[in-house]
């Protein structure tokens, strides 16, 4: 899509962005910018990289051959808000279908939103045309979760990687060639690679292909959209362990999106567990493992396996009865009532708001909130 | 454990001809299962767990596959059995689940006529026992208002009630062996949870024993009373629940363990990932499979090291290393964290 506007050369237009691609090339050629302080896992202390307030996505359900009426709405993502600092990790979980991905395309801009604004950069995105968003994607990239769609089957790799480049009209032929080169090594692939095609590397390096198009353009934040769970458990650990290593080597900002808790954990700062379309509960990394707040997210750790044989044994599993609830209709009140063990009346009637519980940042929207007293800070997990 | 075993494979060999050379995807499996056990079988894809057990099922009509070796099945050999006898096995003696619940159904059909055909395949039932079988299955498997929905069509069901499906189905007849190939894999955690603890109701309910195949290591521990760690065609290591995640003696089980992120343990400043990749099964080395990917090789990894029981209590292992230096090595090299004191 970006890449068939690109292709259209129009002087007028592109002038702007070509001017400012060059200042990139000249700052990149240096090296990433340094100004975020970034030190340790505790990293996210820079100042406020993306905003997303109140963001709306609906999908109309249409009905009908020519005149076709809209009958319903997936309600996708519904009344979203929060924000990125600069080097942290923000992972999004939930289950298939919550809108952790819709959520992703629309901060990325690959939708268009239904309402609210995502503030990036400290300029509101959310209205911007195409055109105008193209110095935008710059900073901001996508790594997808299929390594075997998200790359043209039909490009060597080193055409690949260079598309970003040559889209955005960085650097000459030779810059974007010795380019080329650099990523590949960045990710741990050899820069002999880049006359093959997709089809010749396994899942795991095909995920670090993505990983060098998305930072051919020197990106402040990464929006990762399950990037590992197409892979192996051995070659997993590596690609996490590399998106570790290239965050504290290039201060990258990542949105992190998994289903896997462990993985999740394992990467981010910050985590938002979602429901239906909602942030449900949304803390601290380790906080929200020792004291998960919404019973959504308890139910969802509870049910996460452990390789330990007498563990697994001995704790007592909160298993969720029937599958998420339909977004087209979603559950009066909070959402996730219909499932939920410790729901009474209000719960169908009111829906809880997402308030402050601790002084950290842990946020849940429950009515009956869980370990909410301090004191009891310490879950057993047994 | 006493008497024959359930299930008997012997040696089996799967090779599959194709341009560019043999490819070997099983190559001497040798696994044993008893009535109402669980045998776990873990590996990465590639491996040949799955290979191994659909030429168990004979489900792998690939004419360019080469088969060698015996899967004993009550005493019989399935691998000599015609096709009219491997029906008569299939479903009724051993049943097997997948992956991808909605590739496994067939999309145009409804989901009771699907059970139905099954059952009346095995058993002379007319068309009303067979609905009414298929009902009380669906309920079985905790498929609300069973009654209505035996009339609807695979797409109509959610991931998770599309697996119960496949389980009933799975049931019908019942098995004696059920196989489930990655039964959750394309599942979410929490409707995997609800799929496990189904298929071990079902295992203590009716005592079928059940053959799980995955490359989740947490699963097979809640799951599995054995484990067979498979790595390119081979088993590398086997043994009870507890010698496998508390006593694991190959180095390729130790970086599994190490790889998964675990919310039961403090987190590691970095996963203990295994460093490249499995190697081609076109071209298996000489010696150790794992050789390269191993930190602990040494100049006997050059021979192919036989699965033996070096511990010395039936927990076989196929590598070199004598177990009192596995067990040093083992601390040091995975996280100390991530494996607790052997005992």
């Amino acid at each position: 899509m970006t890449a068939g506007s690109a292709a259209s050369p129009d002087p007028a237009v592109t002038a702007g962005p070509v001017a400012a691609a060059g200042s990139v090339a000249a700052t990149g050629a240096v090296g990433p910018d340094p100004s975020p302080a970034v030190t340790g896992p505790d990293a996210g202390n820079g100042e406020v990289l993306l905003r997303a307030e109140h963001i709306k996505k609906y999908f109309p359900v249409r009905k009908g051959v020519l005149l076709q009426r809209e009958i319903a709405r997936v309600h996708a993502v519904d009344d979203v808000s929060f924000e990125i600092r600069a080097g942290e990790t923000l992972g999004l979980v939930g289950e298939s279908g919550c809108g952790k991905s819709t959520l992703a395309r629309c901060i990325a801009r690959l939708f268009p939103l239904t309402s609210g604004s995502v503030v990036f950069e400290g300029r509101d995105i959310s209205r911007l045309t195409r055109r105008q968003l193209r110095p935008v994607r710059r900073d901001l990239q996508m790594v997808f979760q299929d390594p075997y769609a998200s790359l043209n089957p039909r490009k060597r790799v080193g055409a690949v990687i260079a598309d970003p480049m040559r889209i955005h009209r960085w650097g000459s032929r030779e810059q974007i060639k010795r380019r080329v080169g650099e990523l590949l090594e960045l990710v741990g692939l050899s820069p002999e690679h880049v006359n093959r095609y997709p089809h010749e590397f396994s899942g795991g390096q095909r995920q670090r292909i993505g990983v060098a198009r998305a930072l051919a353009l020197h990106p402040r934040l990464i929006i990762a959209d399950e990037p590992v769970s197409a892979l192996d458990v051995s070659i997993r650990a590596q690609v996490i362990n590399l998106l570790d290593d290239l965050q504290d080597e290039l201060s990258l900002t990542y949105i992190f999106i998994a289903h896997d808790l462990g993985v999740v954990r394992h990467v981010s700062d910050r985590i938002a567990v979602m429901y239906l379309g909602k942030i449900v509960e949304i803390s601290p990394a380790e906080e929200l493992y020792k004291r998960p707040i919404h019973p959504y997210t308890e139910a969802l750790l509870s049910a996460v396996p452990i390789p330990d044989p007498d563990l697994s044994e001995q704790r007592a599993q909160i298993v969720l009865e029937g599958d998420v609830p339909s977004p087209i209709a979603p559950p009066s009140g909070c959402r996730f009532h219909t499932r939920c063990r410790y729901a009474t009346e209000i719960c169908a009637q009111a829906e809880p708001p997402l308030v402050a519980h601790g002084n950290d940042g842990h946020m849940a929207a429950c009515h009956h909130p869980l370990n909410a007293d301090r004191a009891a800070a310490v879950v057993p997990r047994s | 454990m006493t008497g024959e075993p359930l299930l008997d494979v012997r040696d089996l060999k799967v090779s599959f001809h194709t341009d560019d050379g043999t490819v070997r995807a099983v190559d001497g499996v040798s696994l044993s299962l008893s009535e109402g056990e669980t045998l776990g079988i873990v590996g990465e894809s590639g491996s040949g767990k799955s290979v191994t057990m659909m030429s168990v099922m004979r489900l792998i009509n690939d004419p360019n596959a080469r088969f060698e070796g015996e899967v004993l099945y009550k005493g019989r050999d399935l691998m000599k059995m015609d096709q009219a006898q491997i029906r008569g096995i299939r479903g009724a003696g051993i049943a097997m689940i997948f992956q991808d619940p909605m590739t496994s159904l067939n999309p145009v059909y409804r989901v009771g006529w699907q059970i139905e055909e099954q059952v009346r395949e095995h058993e002379n039932l007319s068309r009303q026992a067979a609905h009414a079988r298929a009902v009380e299955l669906l309920t079985a498997v905790g498929i609300p208002q069973a009654a209505d929905r035996v009339n609807d069509y695979p797409h109509q069901f959610s991931g998770g009630m599309r697996q119960r499906v496949m389980i009933a189905m799975a049931l019908s007849c019942n098995p004696d062996i059920l196989i489930a190939d990655e039964p959750t894999t394309a599942l979410d955690v929490t409707i995997q949870a609800q799929i496990l603890n189904l298929i071990r109701k079902l295992k203590d309910d009716f005592g079928t024993a059940v053959v799980l195949i995955t490359h989740d290591m947490g699963v097979v521990a809640d799951l599995a009373d054995r484990i067979a760690v498979m790595y390119a065609g081979r088993i590398i290591e086997k043994g009870t629940r507890r010698d496998i995640f508390y006593d694991p003696q190959h180095p390729y089980t130790w970086g599994l363990l190490g790889s998964i992120a675990r919310l039961d343990r403090p987190k590691p400043r970095r996963l203990a990932a295994i460093p490249g990749l499995p190697p081609s099964l076109l071209r298996l080395p000489e010696g150790c499979a794992f050789g390269a990917r191993c930190a602990h090789r040494f100049a006997r990894c050059d021979q192919r090291p036989e699965l033996l029981d070096r511990v010395g209590d039936g927990h076989l292992d196929a590598c070199h290393l004598d177990p009192g230096q596995k067990r040093e090595l083992r601390e040091t090299t995975i996280h100390p964290e991530l494996i607790e004191e052997a005992t």
